[in-house]
């Protein structure tokens, strides 16, 4: 219910919104929960096991019961705090974890089994059967507990990912936060300023005391404004979620979930990578619930969350409010609710306590125990009397928000005086704690904490502190007594969000589970979104009491990023589909596609699979007819995506005889070279060819898939192990599109386009030059991947689409065209030529049958592991031809078994790495290794392919099929 | 005889969402000059060219030329061909057409980029001039200060959709900001 005259909601801005369907109205200032409560709607959500009614406990991100599904149709997002979530004009709310509504909920019969289903009921009930776990028991109890629902359809809400970088980190802009970036400003720091409010003031928004004679709110927010006015950057509706190394913190904007209609690319939220010189952490306290029996009706909250409900939204639970605690904030509760026309009882466990004026206090007396179903209608004192109320205020003290402290592995400290765990010093390198998160809870003193801080930051900075005043404040510090639990029949609820209640803590430490990490496991208490914000201190005190132990020996269990819920989305902003990893995208990239060809992808790359044409109805028609176009006229293909590394320099030629197995010193300038290069480890690494384009001027070709590390293998050999050599590596692999032109009639072509023809002697076979294509000043490699007399002609990229454009329509009026990855893989398998698919990583030069090129008389990286007597095994599985014996296809993956062998692993003798469909000779050929495989030529084996479940008998050849004595590459 | 036609990477690309602007740049001749060891490179480009070379992270700008450091022993000729007598102190590479130019501007040009770079860009660390090798997004870049609310970004040309897509993005999340 609304209060009048109390709270800062705008009242001339109401808003209509819905709960489960139910039409409600609030204000324009209004969280969901306060605007829940303000419709008197109690009653928010059923527990995580036993289904229990529960109301709003908190005013906070801490809130542990009200979560609710925002949003309606398919796309909604579970799990929200209703006190996180501002309202706004027709939103649309459900509760969860109920069936078939919240009023009447099936498997609140779980209530009625609670004795039954204490911590470890799932472990010791659900052994047997064992094979019912998986099918049966997991799923229903999957089904029965838990919270929201996950929406089925595809998450395409916008979210952002963003970067920034600051002197002085201030998190928590309460009156600790908002002095500290104060003093920083002053002194000339460059200040970011966070906090998960809408607005500046932390807990000042919630109390009645002024500062400097004015509402805290107010002196908040023209804090905040000169603050703004300093440069400082405010981050509102801004939760630091985690601490990590090197000064970083993590922290979640949420930018669109208050907006009734989002701009379309607004985000809903922005994950933050903050870099902090120095750090404030101002995170605030965290009221302590009491755990007395049946503490979790609805109705019942935390007093200081009360207060704030009064305060700034002008809202209150009930008008009979029993108010139990024995701290400040309890007084201060019963206090305001009595100022504001409500009727309050205070219930103080000391005899000697006092009461404020016109409060009725019940001195020496606890709750032990409450009533209401759906929402509380009395209690119970310890000393037998009954009072009825319609809303409890509870304060069992504070816990100071110390687990940004803890991010990184150390532990709090225990402060006796406040019966409260405080930050250990230096826990976070850079950062220091003030205020109530570290123990001090009164204004005054968290002003002057504040302002220390910053002090003590700015001068690591090496900036000099200012003179910055002090602010004058009402009230005074006040001895708070904390109450843990209260003795008794019933159960008392520690942990709400998990449903985790004393008896549970009992259970643990009787069965020993006595270690604090394996009493957190063994009950679930503080896991998950709660992160121990309400319940771990209270547990500790249960659990120290029941195994008679101190709580400072007792521990506390590890707070663990992140401090709140961050979705998925946020973290990986940006990189949902396509937006996982840049496109690299050729020139010829936008031709071939409007030709129809299927892309794919080739590391980054999009390369086109084949050139679909009319009446082709497979893949494999379009194949047959792209090789026959190499084959017998000219084929077009487009090989810019082929590493392309600029070496210059003196020493050149020596770096790649150091690289390369065979020599490059000897290369002259206008020629090409195979070569092949190990890793230090003596196995293949990558295979190309490399051009002499002048004295110590090379270019080097590499694999599309090992560019990357063929590049970084190149730089590590220059900078690290030949560092004394003239040597310079650039990458030119994106300056120049690169098109084979392969072929019969490849030079026919070529001469159509080439400013200065070009013949068998002026370019013979590994020629390459300096050519002008169409008056434009490119290169020309005469080397072959098919076999074919074939060339690679190379222009600036800018060329690339149109040379391109021009190739295959002067091919396609030859008999020929372009080709794609599945011509190009059969035409070298028809020639035997390896790929990645043959150079594993564990192949050697030797098992792929060029051992002799790893040349005598010169050294090189690998040599002298590749030397070593199990590398050069002449029963190493060796690579050679397949071809089937009568008929059917080879496919890639398959092992080979012996002709009358099982097909088991001690028999098998190799494997088969690339397959295709050799038009040319009509039938299936492909790549394999075989023990001793050279020495077994023509001997017949299994294929067996228990993937895709093929065998064919299949017979061992030269892996040379087509033009073995190369001919038709020098014609 | 046929003519080969010039394409820009991103077509010429032009687009303005809120207060930012991202604009594709024709830097003209692009040339990488790999120092050698203990080179006069610094005093032939003085004299061939009245530049001098860039300290780490530097930007020296002369007429029509501007050189941008581009790592280590390395820089970056824009706008001018090299004179060839650099090459006998240095390794030249063209690199007019390996590298997709961007300029990206307003006053909203420092948000957008901080949702694609770690790189800290306040004034201090950033100033006007400065020039670094960083990431954009998932990919490698090139970023340069031109201005106050101005920057040069160069990707790989491969990669310039994927860059222009990521830049766009960030700038329709920052201009729909504005209007909330």
């Amino acid at each position: 219910m609304r209060v009048v005259g109390k709270g800062r909601v705008d009242r001339d801005a109401p808003l209509n919104f819905t709960f489960d369907g139910k039409a409600m109205r609030g204000f324009q200032g209004d969280t969901l929960a306060s605007a829940l409560m303000a419709n008197g709607q109690k009653l928010v959500g059923r527990s995580f096991k036993y289904h229990r009614p529960r109301g709003i406990l908190t005013a906070g991100s801490e809130e542990p019961n009200a979560l609710m599904e925002i949003g309606a149709g398919d796309d909604w997002i579970p799990n929200t705090r209703a006190t996180v979530q501002e309202l706004y004009q027709g939103l649309t709310a459900r509760s969860q974890n109920r069936w078939p509504s919240l009023d009447r909920d099936v498997l609140s019969v779980n209530d009625l089994f609670a004795p039954f289903l204490g911590a470890g009921f799932y472990y010791k009930t659900f052994m047997w059967p064992k094979t019912f776990w998986e099918k049966v028991y997991e799923p229903t109890i999957r089904k029965a507990a838990g919270l929201g629902m996950l929406p089925q359809a595809h998450d395409l809400i916008r979210h952002e990912k963003a970067f920034a970088h600051c002197d002085l980190l201030v998190i928590g802009a309460g009156p600790t936060g908002l002095m500290a970036a104060r003093a920083g400003a002053e002194a000339g720091a460059d200040v970011i300023l966070i906090d998960d409010q809408t607005e500046p003031g932390g807990r000042l928004l919630s109390e009645i005391e002024e500062i400097d004679g004015l509402p805290g709110w107010r002196w908040a927010r023209e804090q905040a404004a000169e603050l703004r006015q300093m440069g400082v950057q405010i981050m509102p509706r801004t939760t630091v979620t985690g601490a990590y190394d090197g000064g970083v913190y993590g922290a979640l904007e949420l930018v669109g979930h208050h907006l009734a209609e989002r701009p379309e690319h607004l985000p809903l939220e922005c994950f933050w990578r903050i870099t902090a010189r120095a750090t404030v952490l101002a995170a605030g306290a965290l009221e302590r619930p009491i755990a007395f029996a049946n503490n979790d009706r609805p109705g019942i909250m935390m007093a200081g969350a009360m207060r704030s409900y009064l305060h700034r939204w002008g809202v209150v639970p009930g008008q009979d409010v029993a108010v139990f605690g024995s701290t400040q904030s309890a007084r201060r509760t019963a206090r305001d609710l009595v100022e504001a026309g409500l009727n309050a009882t205070l219930i103080d466990p000391r005899e000697e306590a006092g009461a404020p004026p016109d409060v009725r206090l019940i001195a020496g007396a606890q709750i032990r125990d409450t009533n209401g179903r759906k929402g509380v209608t009395g209690i119970h004192l310890t000393t037998g009397r009954m009072i009825p109320c319609d809303a409890v205020a509870m304060s069992g003290g504070w816990t100071p928000s110390v687990h940004l402290t803890c991010h990184i592995n150390t532990r709090p400290v225990w402060q006796e005086d406040i019966a409260a765990f405080v930050p250990a010093p230096d826990a976070v390198p850079g950062l220091i704690a003030a205020g109530a998160c570290n123990g001090t809870y009164d204004t005054g003193g968290c002003l002057a904490a504040g302002l220390e801080a910053a002090g003590v930051a700015v001068e690591k900075l090496g900036l000099r502190p200012s003179f910055t005043d002090l602010p004058k404040v009402e009230g005074t510090p006040a001895q708070d007594h904390p109450i843990w639990h209260v003795a008794g029949p019933g159960r008392a609820w520690l942990d709400f969000q998990n449903d985790v209640t004393t008896k549970d803590v009992t259970l643990a430490a009787q069965e020993n589970f006595v270690s604090v990490e394996h009493m957190k496991r063994y009950t679930t208490q503080g896991m998950a979104p709660d992160q121990g914000k309400n319940s771990n201190i209270g547990a500790l005190a249960v659990l120290a009491d029941v195994t008679g132990r101190s709580i400072p020996e007792t521990g506390t269990t590890t707070y663990r990023p992140p401090f709140v819920p961050v979705t998925l989305g946020a973290m990986g902003a940006g990189a949902r589909g396509k937006g996982f990893a840049p496109e690299r995208l050729t020139t010829s990239h936008a031709s071939s596609v409007a030709r129809g060809a299927p892309m794919i992808e080739a590391g980054l790359w999009y390369r086109p699979s084949y050139f679909p044409q009319a009446g082709e109805t497979t893949w494999r028609l379009s194949c047959d007819r792209e090789v026959g176009y190499v084959r017998q006229a000219v084929g077009i293909c487009d090989v810019s995506t082929l590493g392309k590394i600029d070496i210059q320099g003196a020493d050149a030629g020596a770096f790649l005889d150091f690289i390369y197995t065979n020599r490059f010193s000897t290369l002259k300038p206008g020629r090409v070279r195979y070569g092949l290069m190990l890793r230090e480890d003596g196995h293949v690494m990558d295979d190309g060819t490399t051009a002499c384009l002048g004295a110590g001027h090379y270019v080097m070709t590499t694999t599309t898939a090992a560019a990357g590390a063929v590049m970084a293998h190149l730089e590590f050999v220059r900078q690290g192990l030949r560092s004394d050599w003239d040597v310079h590596l650039t990458s030119v692999s994106e300056q120049w599109a690169q098109f084979a032109v392969a072929g019969p009639k490849s030079r026919d072509l070529l001469n159509t386009l080439l400013d200065q023809p070009v013949d068998n002697d002026s370019f013979p076979f590994m020629a390459c030059g300096t050519v002008r294509v169409c008056g434009v000043d490119g290169r020309l490699f005469r080397i072959s991947f098919s076999g074919e007399h074939a060339y690679e002609v190379a222009v600036p990229a800018r060329y690339g689409d149109s040379l391109f454009r021009l190739l295959v329509s002067q091919a396609e009026a030859m008999g020929g065209g372009a080709y794609g990855m599945e011509a190009l893989n059969v035409l070298r398998i028809e020639k035997g030529f390896i790929t990645h698919a043959e150079i594993t990583g564990r192949v050697t030069a030797f098992d792929i049958g060029m051992d002799r090129m790893i040349s005598a008389k010169t050294d090189c990286i690998g040599k002298a592991a590749s030397r070593r007597p199990g590398l050069l095994d002449p029963a190493r599985e060796r690579m050679v031809g397949l071809k089937p014996v009568d008929s059917g296809d080879l496919t890639a993956g398959a092992h080979l078994y012996p002709v009358g062998e099982k097909a088991v692993p001690t028999q098998d003798q190799g494997y088969v790495t690339s397959v295709g469909y050799s038009p040319t000779l009509g039938h299936s050929i492909g790549l394999g290794f075989v023990h001793h495989g050279p020495e077994r030529m023509g001997e017949e084996l299994r294929m067996i392919d228990a993937l895709r479940d093929v065998e064919i008998p299949v017979v061992i050849c030269d892996p040379v099929f087509v033009d073995p004595d190369g001919g038709r590459a020098r014609g | 005889m046929v003519e080969l036609v010039a394409q820009m990477p991103l077509d010429g690309l032009d687009v303005s969402l809120g207060d930012a602007r991202l604009v594709e740049m024709d830097l003209g001749p692009v040339t990488l000059l790999s120092a050698g060891q203990d080179s006069d490179l610094a005093q032939a480009l003085q004299a061939a060219h009245g530049l001098s070379w860039p300290a780490p992270g530097g930007v020296v700008e002369q007429g029509e030329a501007r050189i941008l450091w581009f790592g280590l022993g390395q820089a970056l000729l824009i706008g001018i061909v090299p004179n060839p007598s650099l090459g006998d102190h240095a390794a030249l590479t063209d690199q007019s057409d390996a590298w997709a130019a961007m300029a990206l501007s307003g006053p909203n040009a420092r948000s957008v980029l901080v949702r694609l770079t770690p790189l800290d860009l306040r004034d201090g660390a950033f100033a006007v001039g400065r020039t670094a090798r960083t990431m954009l997004q998932h990919m490698g870049c090139s970023l340069t200060r031109t201005g106050a609310d101005a920057y040069l970004i160069l990707v790989m040309r491969s990669m310039a959709a994927s860059a222009a897509h990521d830049l766009t993005d960030a700038m329709a999340m920052v201009a729909a900001r504005q209007t909330t």
